[in-house]
């Protein structure tokens, strides 16, 4: 295939990955904002924007941290380049971009919803309607992963697909983590006393890793367990772990079917070792901080690499 | 429902008796409730919505993506009409195929003085470099859209040549493709020619032009693919489209290079050469070093690949010229001197201002005629004398007289009609016919039917999209 088209579809899905997952944070938020007191909300909808990486952009344009605001900032502002209907919009383009290569299926999920979306966002939304706002991003995912599931030939284009997506997922949860990462410093959770229970379980939500974490710990929430399910368990879709092994077998199999292997491949088998080989004490000594840092610069590496050993770019 | 008297209604006969054409589909129609039919309506609609078939507006911010409206009542002929016009559309083709030939070798028919020198000296699809050249396998119009135009029982008139790079043929395949998931019952009922395999015809008569190169490339299967100006073109849809049905790779130009003398594409393994280019980017953009040096859409050094066998490019280089509206009114003559025939498809009549006579005429009958520039398209340009204001018409007259060399004029044809489906129920709706032709060294190949488009106001003669028409299903019934 074209490395153009190639480069279409891996940004298609982060993309795709990327308005999903904030979909989730504005969620959480949402839900933070309705259970807390006005303060806590504030702060809430404060860390979100800054988790969106665009907070000095909100502040020059916004007085404070309301709901309204910030939603809609991150929805639909047209300033706002992360924002939801931007990423849409990209996943659409890369979509017509990469048209040859993906089914129709796939094609239509994006281009139905996208039509959705677009009519949703056209005027700022309320508080009844941002919830129907996140499920149709919600669905919107779900459709187009089930699409591509179930009707794409098991090509170098699934294999770009995928990447996109694991390669934007670690990201994000690693982002999350290190958003938050004072929160889980083992010296404040084993003072215990101030910590707040409703902030842990609401990273976990921002993941979707709530009702899996507690399933798995009995409902037992600390930070050591946390990090060690987002950070280490392979079992879970969004944790690093998990995102590195799949990145890795999809980047193992473009590898065997363009008959050789690149940079990416040798820059992932070192990230590899990184995550596999080190315990969840090892991490804390080290700094959680650190750790996530190093992460997510190995992640853009191998970003950078898969362009040039798949022609990406002229 | 019965056609205003004064033009050939194609459903029903001056008596309002349905024509045997439509028999078959008139008994299923009256069948339907109007409730449901009004539904499927609105489903069609939002079909073609989500299936992206759109087009861009040049200039036209508000709705950056339109739908070119379709109706639902298809367009009918019979058998024994579509041999007829097969054959004088075969015959058309070879002409102009033969033409641009001669016109880029010897130029047989201008030291015959069937048709004068300036015609194509002055055309600005001349292409000089293109002189003693020929193409892979001699073919310049690889793929023909010719324009039809009915007026009568037995009268269809060739309204314009389509030889650059016809479009519109995504909407022949998916105008079917909804019909037959609307009413699935009605094409049990009445036995419709296909049109459905268009894409694998044109993959196959793309095929049968590769150029020499190929044939010592050891290679066992010529590689095709489609040259698009990219996602923001009008006819986007239609390219990707094209690519995906054929299996084709679609490419823009900064995909492309020239190595080891070939044209090649960046694959994510590396460049790899293309035998056959569909390009739906224009000769001036083709290539920077030899047209255009500003052009980002092309590939520099293609132009030189091509006259060194390199590479087959649909349609060739030069080919333009036969659109033109002044070249069109001499096809007469082009098909008689190629052909050894009198043309099965007549021309409309045709008045060229740059003759001081028909000028003389034309001016006098302003208000009667349709006046159109010589390279004009898409209904752009031209003034239609019956509709048009008399300022409008005072202001035509001016631009006629300075530069009566661009001008050609036509009689207002009474054009068919063919009901569409209103709220109201059907009502009839001037129409046209541009079928789809392709040409290789294995022969030519016309897909029954084609392109019908309608003009959606009532007495319209447009049916051009980018001013308002529509477009509907076209049947050829099988015999």
């Amino acid at each position: 295939m074209l490395g153009r088209t190639a480069n279409g579809l891996f940004w298609m899905f982060r993309y795709l990955e990327r308005a999903e997952n904030t979909a989730r944070l504005l969620e959480t938020g949402l839900r933070m904002a309705l259970t807390r007191d006005v303060q806590t909300a504030r702060e809430e909808w404060r860390s979100v924007i800054a988790t969106s990486g665009y907070k000095e952009l909100y502040e020059a344009e916004n007085d404070g941290y309301d709901g309204m605001s910030a939603w809609n900032f991150i929805l639909r502002d047209k300033s706002n380049p992360a924002s939801i209907r931007e990423m849409f919009g990209a996943v659409r383009t890369n979509a017509r971009l990469a048209r040859t290569n993906i089914s129709s299926d796939i094609w239509e999920a994006v281009n139905e919803n996208w039509m959705a979306l677009d009519k949703m966002l056209a005027r700022p939304v309320s508080q009844g309607s941002v919830g129907d706002v996140v499920h149709t991003i919600r669905r919107a995912g779900m459709r187009i992963h089930g699409a591509l599931d179930g009707s794409m030939l098991r090509s170098d284009a699934y294999h770009f697909a995928r990447a996109g997506t694991f390669m934007e997922r670690a990201d994000s949860t690693a982002r999350i983590l290190d958003m938050k990462y004072y929160l889980l410093l083992p010296s404040l959770s084993y003072v215990g006393s101030s910590l707040d229970s409703g902030q842990w379980e609401q990273i976990l939500r921002s993941v979707a890793g709530a009702r899996a974490y507690s399933w798995l710990n009995a409902g037992q929430i600390d930070a050591r367990g946390i990090v060690e399910f987002l950070v280490l368990d392979d079992r879970f879709p969004r944790s690093l772990a998990f995102c590195r092994g799949a990145l890795r077998d999809n980047l193992a199999a473009l590898a065997r079917l363009h008959g050789q292997e690149g940079a990416s491949n040798e820059l992932m088998r070192a990230a590899d070792m990184h995550i596999t080989d080190i315990t969840i004490d090892q991490i804390f000594e080290q700094g959680l901080h650190e750790f996530l840092v190093d992460f997510m610069n190995r992640n853009a590496a191998i970003g950078e690499a898969i362009a040039q050993d798949y022609r990406f770019l002229a | 429902m019965v056609g205003k008297s004064g033009n050939f209604d194609e459903m029903y006969d001056a008596d309002g008796n349905i024509r045997p054409a439509y028999a078959d589909y008139c008994g299923w129609f009256d069948e339907q409730d109007n409730a449901s039919l009004r539904r499927k309506d609105a489903e069609a609609d939002e079909s073609f919505r989500k299936t992206g078939i759109t087009f861009n507006v040049y200039g036209d911010d508000e709705a950056e993506e339109r739908l070119i409206p379709f109706d639902m009542v298809p367009r009918v002929i019979t058998a024994p009409e579509w041999r007829k016009l097969t054959r004088g559309i075969e015959q058309r083709v070879r002409a102009l195929n033969s033409f641009l030939y001669d016109l880029y070798h010897r130029q047989e028919i201008i030291r015959a003085g069937r048709v004068p020198e300036r015609l194509f000296r002055q055309n600005e699809a001349w292409l000089p470099n293109m002189v003693g050249f020929t193409p892979p396998g001699g073919i310049y119009t690889h793929i023909v859209g010719i324009d039809l135009v009915r007026t009568g029982p037995d009268d269809f008139f060739v309204l314009e040549d389509n030889a650059r790079t016809p479009s519109g043929v995504s909407y022949m395949l998916e105008n079917r493709e909804t019909m037959m998931s609307m009413f699935p019952d009605l094409f049990s009922r009445v036995h419709v020619e296909t049109v459905s395999n268009y894409p694998r015809r044109l993959a196959r008569s793309l095929a049968a032009c590769a150029p020499p190169a190929f044939a010592s490339s050891g290679r066992s299967k010529p590689t095709v693919a489609v040259l698009t100006p990219g996602i923001y073109n009008s006819a986007y849809y239609e390219h990707a489209f094209l690519a995906d049905q054929m299996g084709a790779e679609l490419v823009e130009g900064s995909d492309l290079r020239v190595v080891n003398g070939l044209v090649q594409m960046r694959t994510t393994s590396g460049y790899r050469p293309i035998d056959v280019l569909y390009r739906r980017v224009d000769d001036d953009y083709l290539d920077p070093l030899t047209f255009e040096p500003s052009s980002v859409l092309g590939v520099p050094g293609i132009m030189d690949v091509y006259r060194a066998g390199g590479i087959t490019i649909a349609n060739a280089p030069g080919t333009g010229i036969c659109d033109d509206k002044a070249i069109y009114s001499f096809m007469p003559e082009i098909v008689e001197f190629y052909t050894g025939e009198k043309p099965l498809l007549p021309n409309v009549e045709t008045w060229r201002c740059a003759d001081s006579d028909s000028l003389a005429y034309v001016l006098d009958n302003l208000d009667e005629l349709v006046v159109k520039e010589v390279h004009g398209s898409g209904g752009y340009g031209m003034l239609i004398g019956p509709t048009a204001s008399k300022k409008e018409i005072r202001e035509f007259r001016k631009k006629l007289e300075a530069t009566p060399e661009n001008y050609i004029a036509q009689p207002t044809l009474s054009l068919s009609t063919c009901p569409i489906f209103t709220k109201k129920g059907l009502a009839p709706r001037h129409v046209d016919l541009r079928p789809f032709v392709l040409v290789s060294p294995q022969g030519i190949d016309i897909t029954p039917g084609g392109l019908t488009r309608v003009a959606l106001k009532e007495g319209s003669l447009v049916v051009n999209s980018s001013q308002g028409g529509g477009t509907k299903d076209t049947w050829v019934l099988k015999d």
